[in-house]
């Protein structure tokens, strides 16, 4: 299977991700400080000017830029991104943990779900290429991904909570609350995926193997099911760091048109009430998690597919 | 095909002939094409001729009223001597007082002899006339006048992001493949670094930090966006790099920018039209989804995304044509822009089906 180079790509791409992760920081960290003093953020617009001297000593705003940003990053490292300025006493990475769990219900039972009905509908749809089916299938990607997700959440509301009454409008809870989010955020998440297993299906269909498996007499839902998709399931797998990158903002628009109290709507809200500290620590985690999937879909694919260790 | 007069030739009216017309106008992508102009181009270009009223102005009179086919909320009041519930009893002395016509408190047709036990329909919500046929919103401004200055701004977004990431991306991408060694891995990183950043988190930091304005808004698209292009550009002059005529050029003493000038750039361009237009509809979800959370185009300046925004909270007060229309104007353009983007690709540059 090839240790060694399975350990030196590991190795490359873990160095690149750290790499990335660095850049990301000190980007974040200069836009925070684009317009000049952050204290001006914090103080209300008629602080004298030794009020602003003071919380910049208090914040280490005064010091040069490469200390202020060793100071950053060695916190950041730890988990400590400051306080919260909107939320007086609660730091920045409290408030995040708070608000992870829920963001995870939502994140990851919209693309568990989606996955098995993308993977479902992406072979069904290959198998009855240019059929009523397959059109059927096309409408449907087609308008998961024209409609704006925040869009199909409203109407969505309006027509099952409001007209109807069967679900609640907004707001955490068990699976009523659940249903209308999912729907929400999967839809486009379906669509992308649903293509993405269409096509690949319809190249592996094509192919030798799956002649020959079909020659020695194999059962055609068989070759289907068990042949082809587990090599067309490779492809998709690629664009899974586009995916996540899709959910990320999918479950900020979700987030905050179904009040659902996650990291989501916690950066919008930080980002409303001019919270600065919230609003980089978010984005910090959010661009860690982004890069760990990315190194995780990377190494995985390497480990699926051994070209990729050689190139 | 008849060589003969008259023989094997058909009325034009027969259905083969019909038929032949039909299927070469298959061959574009008609109706798509409509719909964009309808829907996007037409109002964008000529909005303050065809907008109705105002989309800034607020007129506290006409606030939520629905759309032109519903016409006004009435209440039907039965006429008694004396009132024991107002809410469904008038007395005679005050339904005779009654005007006819199309505002609150009014009936909207006055029948000549009242008499006790007759009943009278009086307008509790005004409006849903043809003169705001799709409603107004909370502060009495028309939706259809707010949608014809929001294509407006869409459009304009959409083009002016596009033009300046396909600038910028197609540069960078060009000039990557082409120098190759330190640019190509100096670019390929900033490229993989960009990728790397979901571009809300950018979007939002830079908005806690200078504000929401419609430049930000262009430059933070514009600035996640390029990427694409430039590792779509990159590919393709890679492709082109390994050919003759490149390195015949440069014998004959082109200089590098004429090289890419005259001898790469044509060649990717074909691609790169096919992405700027699927490109279209991508961009306008993503102003309208960043206007819809507040950190895209500032109010009161009207965006689909703000004014569905704005809906939002008063779909439960039973106004859902405030999110409704602009929803529907989104995903009618966006629609149609991916349809008659995918017919060109399939004209121009199959390879580009992965996209």
């Amino acid at each position: 299977m090839g240790r060694v180079e399975m350990q030196r790509y590991i190795l490359i791409r873990l160095v690149q991700a750290i790499f990335v992760l660095v850049a990301v920081s000190i980007i974040v960290f200069v836009l925070a400080r684009l317009s000049g003093n952050p204290a001006f953020l914090i103080l209300p617009i008629d602080a004298g000017p030794e009020e602003v001297e003071r919380l910049s000593k208090f914040w280490g705003l005064d010091k040069p830029l490469h200390v202020q940003y060793w100071k950053f990053i060695s916190n950041a490292v730890q988990g400590d991104f400051g306080e919260s300025i909107k939320w007086p006493g609660r730091t920045a990475m409290g408030l995040i943990g708070g608000r992870l769990v829920a963001t995870l219900q939502l994140t990851l039972t919209a693309l568990i779900l989606a996955a098995i009905m993308a993977v479902f509908f992406g072979v069904v749809t290959a198998v009855t290429k240019d059929t009523p089916i397959d059109h059927l299938g096309k409408v449907f990607a087609l308008l998961g991904q024209s409609a704006p997700t925040f869009w199909i959440g409203i109407m969505l509301i309006w027509i099952f909570a409001v007209e109807i009454g069967w679900l609640p409008t907004s707001g955490r809870g068990g699976i009523n609350h659940m249903i209308l989010p999912v729907i929400t955020l999967g839809w486009f998440e379906v669509a992308a995926i649903m293509r993405l297993v269409r096509s690949s299906m319809l190249d592996t269909l094509d192919s030798e193997y799956v002649k020959l498996a079909r020659i020695k007499g194999l059962r055609e839902w068989k070759v289907i099911w068990k042949h082809c998709l587990r090599n067309a399931a490779i492809a998709p797998l690629t664009y899974f760091g586009i995916i996540a990158g899709t959910l990320i903002t999918g479950s900020v628009i979700v987030e905050t048109v179904f009040a659902w109290p996650g990291i989501g709507l916690l950066a919008i809200e930080a980002v409303l009430g001019r919270d600065f500290q919230v609003v980089q620590a978010v984005a910090l985690v959010f661009a860690v998690g982004f890069v760990m999937i990315n190194l995780t879909v990377d190494i995985l694919y390497a480990y699926l597919d051994p070209r990729i260790r050689y190139g | 095909m008849a060589t003969i007069a008259g023989v094997g030739r058909r009325p034009w009216y027969s259905p083969a002939r019909i038929g032949l017309t039909l299927k070469e106008a298959r061959r574009y992508p008609i109706i798509p094409l409509i719909i964009m102009l309808v829907v996007l181009i037409i109002p964008s270009i000529f909005a303050n001729v065809i907008a109705p009223h105002d989309p800034i102005k607020s007129d506290l009179s006409h606030r939520l009223e629905p759309p032109g086919w519903m016409g006004p909320t009435l209440t039907t009041l039965t006429v008694v001597e004396t009132v024991k519930d107002s809410t469904t009893e008038v007395s005679l002395a005050n339904a005779r007082r009654l005007k006819e016509g199309s505002a609150l408190g009014e009936t909207p047709h006055l029948k000549p002899d009242l008499a006790v036990g007759q009943q009278v329909q009086v307008i509790k919500k005004p409006g849903g006339g043809w003169e705001r046929p799709l409603g107004t919103d909370k502060l009495g401004r028309d939706i259809l006048t707010r949608m014809i200055y929001g294509a407006r701004i869409s459009l304009m977004v959409s083009l002016v992001v596009i033009a300046i990431a396909g600038v910028v991306g197609t540069t960078l991408g060009i000039m990557a493949a082409y120098f190759g060694g330190w640019t190509d891995y100096f670019i390929s990183r900033v490229i993989d670094i960009a990728m790397s950043l979901p571009a809300i988190l950018i979007a939002l930091v830079l908005v806690v930090v200078v504000g929401p304005g419609i430049k930000v808004l262009i430059g933070i698209i514009a600035g996640v966006l390029w990427v694409q292009y430039a590792r779509l550009v990159r590919g393709e002059t890679l492709g082109i790099m390994s050919r003759d005529y490149i390195a015949r050029a440069r014998v004959a003493g082109c200089s590098h920018l004429r090289i890419m000038a005259r001898h790469v750039f044509p060649n990717v361009f074909n691609s790169l039209i096919v992405l700027a237009t699927l490109q279209i509809g991508f961009v306008i979800i993503i102003e309208a989804s960043l206007s819809f959370l507040g950190v895209g185009i500032p109010r009161p300046t009207p965006s689909w995304g703000s004014i569905v925004a704005d809906g939002r909270d008063l779909i439960i007060q039973t106004a859902w044509w405030v999110s409704l229309f602009p929803g529907l104007a989104l995903v009618l353009t966006v629609l149609s822009v991916n349809l008659v983007g995918d017919w060109l690709r399939d004209k121009l540059d199959p390879k580009l089906r992965q996209l």
